[in-house]
């Protein structure tokens, strides 16, 4: 377990600070505090395209939009105490195993602990500084979600029978697919607007997502989110 | 695996299908690897880690005389545009975002290797 440490971060800064470099801002600390922690699993700067072989190695979800996708609420709880989001891991045919039943993941092949667990103060931290990074905007400033009632069971249905989201994705633990992120927990995780967008285009988001774009109308898009939220207000 | 691409490659250059002798079929099988193995099952036989939940079971692309009824363009549609397009399960979502025509060609080239079958 590698022990991630502010006081080394903010040793650091203090050394920059002697030389009279940069003014004394706390925003700075955190921030070098996620490049310094973060960076070896998260990309937190767009830089080059994906391919499919990188994207099928990431360790961790890109960062560098953290403040368009997550709501900072829930990055500060999770911080604190890391619980597994996608059961198959980051790519599921890394964790998996062909057996005579079938394919299953292997268990003991996944991260374990899942994440890095953080202390409350840089958790909190953390997540005010990954909430400052905003890249693709543009794309949340398209999106219009307004909340509709849902009844629970239509869109169960529309979720698994209509848009078969639950080949891959589990709206509750135990149904469902297991190579996509969990989704009983997606909007207590992730901004509304976020969810719209990502769901008409994926690819926009991640251009090698294995999710694909269904090419659903802006009602349909809503409906799959009403559905989601329904789950976390159970 | 690699004899089974020469025979399939050598296969498409007797039987003159231009679209898959250009394909690459090595390239395919990365593609099938990110797309098609969390329900197709990582060796092709329909039970990939997704399947046990699944209402409709997916294809076992390992299955010849099944594969062999198949033409490329049928197999090219219904990666492309999904299973209802050649009507099967809406299970079978389209990958038209994912994947360019080259690329899903590439994919047809790796299932006739898969399944042992011809191009046609």
């Amino acid at each position: 377990m590698i022990i991630f440490n502010k006081s080394i971060s903010l040793s650091l800064l203090a050394g920059t600070l002697m030389f009279g470099l940069a003014p004394a801002y706390v925003a700075a600390a955190e921030a070098q505090f996620v490049l310094n922690n973060c960076a070896s699993c998260h990309v937190l700067t767009q830089t080059e395209k994906d391919t499919l072989q990188s994207y099928m190695s990431r360790k961790g979800p890109d960062l560098y939009y953290a403040g368009n996708k997550y709501r900072e609420a829930w990055m500060v709880k999770w911080l604190q105490n890391p619980q597994r989001i996608r059961p198959g891991g980051m790519f599921f045919g890394n964790h998996t195993e062909v057996t005579d039943e079938g394919d299953v993941i292997k268990e003991g092949s996944l991260p374990d602990p899942v994440h890095v667990k953080l202390s409350k103060e840089d958790a909190q931290d953390s997540a005010a500084y990954l909430m400052t990074l905003t890249a693709k905007s543009d794309l949340l400033a398209e999106e219009n979600y307004t909340p509709k009632k849902i009844s629970k069971r239509m869109g169960a249905m529309n979720f698994s029978k209509f848009k078969g989201c639950s080949s891959c994705h589990r709206d509750r633990p135990d149904y469902g697919g297991v190579s996509g992120p969990e989704l009983y927990t997606a909007a207590e995780r992730l901004q509304e607007n976020f969810m719209t967008s990502y769901i008409r285009n994926p690819q926009v988001w991640e251009s090698k997502s294995l999710m694909p774009n269904r090419h659903l109308p802006d009602k349909e898009v809503s409906k799959l989110v009403d559905y989601l939220k329904l789950l976390e207000e159970k | 695996m690699k004899t089974s691409i020469l025979a399939l490659t050598l296969l498409a250059a007797t039987t003159g299908s231009p679209a898959l002798l250009a394909a690459d079929a090595e390239n395919g099988r990365t593609l099938y690897r990110g797309y098609c193995a969390q329900c197709h099952g990582l060796e092709g036989d329909g039970f990939g880690v997704n399947a046990p939940d699944m209402e409709v079971a997916p294809k076992d692309h390992t299955e010849t005389a099944e594969m062999q009824a198949r033409s490329d363009a049928d197999l090219f549609k219904a990666i492309k545009q999904g299973g209802k397009a050649v009507d099967k399960s809406v299970l079978m979502p389209n990958w038209d975002a994912n994947m360019s025509d080259d690329e899903i060609r590439d994919l047809v080239a790796y299932l006739r290797v898969l399944s042992n079958t011809g191009a046609k």
